[in-house]
């Protein structure tokens, strides 16, 4: 292992990463929630009734961001590699075990850390530890 | 503030944080997820940034029982270290290794026009529906009782 110097970011990290911290102090202090973006766009697909328009304004906000980013410092657009099935087979385990497992990166892997929820550890670690070998095997045993 | 306005709110800087971070970027978190290659530690900061300023909010959250705009603050209760927790997460785990999309990027990707993303989030969005309706059918009828 060698560490990518040309392509580490370190203060942009910490700083892009303090205002993902800070988006979700805005929404459990501001109304009472957790931000676990599986959650909400699976709530909001499954349109729970009651009081779930909040939702579709957290997910309106998030697809803003690109333009306004865009504006602001001409944030780079990302660029795609990955085949048609890759993406079609990925979201489909992303959001089946998103559900099953009660969270993705950031209502455990971020709110969950934060709160120290022993769950959201076993979460993290489980799904951390399969990502570094999922890559591992696509890229250096089969690739 | 409504509480509608404060989730807008949240969204946004929510996803401004992953485009300053890059981590709308999927070959930047995969070249995180790589440690045979050349590894890029960038994710492991920016969830020290936002696990640094999420964590007083989370304590201050324990503290109260009313949020900001009068809602009641809703945390997790459940302990259990349960069987769907660990296979959820090792299922989640293999798509974002294939892909190096998790649910918040692959839909501010979206913002950026990516048909890439348009179809990962359609797939996650099957993904979502089919628990949602197996859950539906292996609970018990008293436990849906209690739901409804």
């Amino acid at each position: 292992m060698s560490i990518d110097l040309a392509h580490f970011t370190p203060y942009s990290a910490l700083a892009g990463g303090a205002m993902i911290g800070a988006a979700a102090a805005v929404l459990i202090l501001g109304t009472g929630r957790i931000l676990g973006a599986a959650g909400i766009f699976a709530s909001a697909l499954e349109s729970r009734i009651g009081d779930d328009r909040w939702r579709f304004w957290w997910l309106g906000g998030l697809l803003l961001a690109p333009a306004l980013a865009r504006l602001a410092w001409s944030a780079p657009i990302p660029v795609f590699t990955a085949s048609g099935l890759t993406l079609v087979v990925s979201g489909l385990l992303v959001g089946f075990g998103a559900r099953l497992g009660s969270g993705c990166t950031s209502g455990h892997g971020v709110c969950g850390l934060a709160r120290l929820s022993p769950r959201s550890m076993v979460a993290t670690g489980a799904f951390m530890a399969v990502g570094f070998l999922t890559v591992f095997l696509v890229r250096h045993a089969i690739g | 503030m409504s509480r509608n306005l404060l989730a807008v709110l949240a969204g946004l800087v929510f996803g401004l944080g992953l485009c300053l971070s890059g981590m709308d970027d999927p070959n930047k978190v995969l070249a995180f997820l790589d440690l045979g290659g050349a590894w890029d530690p960038s994710l492991a900061f920016v969830m020290a940034g936002a696990i640094g300023v999420a964590a007083p909010a989370f304590a201050l959250a324990r503290r109260r029982r009313v949020a900001l705009n009068g809602d009641a603050i809703q945390l997790p209760t459940r302990r259990e270290i349960d069987a769907p927790l660990v296979l959820g997460a090792l299922t989640f785990g293999v798509g974002w290794g294939l892909g190096g999309l998790c649910p918040g990027p692959a839909i501010v990707d979206i913002g950026f026009l990516s048909v890439g993303a348009i179809v990962f989030v359609a797939a996650m969005g099957v993904g979502a529906l089919a628990h949602h309706a197996l859950g539906l059918r292996l609970r018990s009828p008293r436990a849906a009782a209690q739901d409804a």
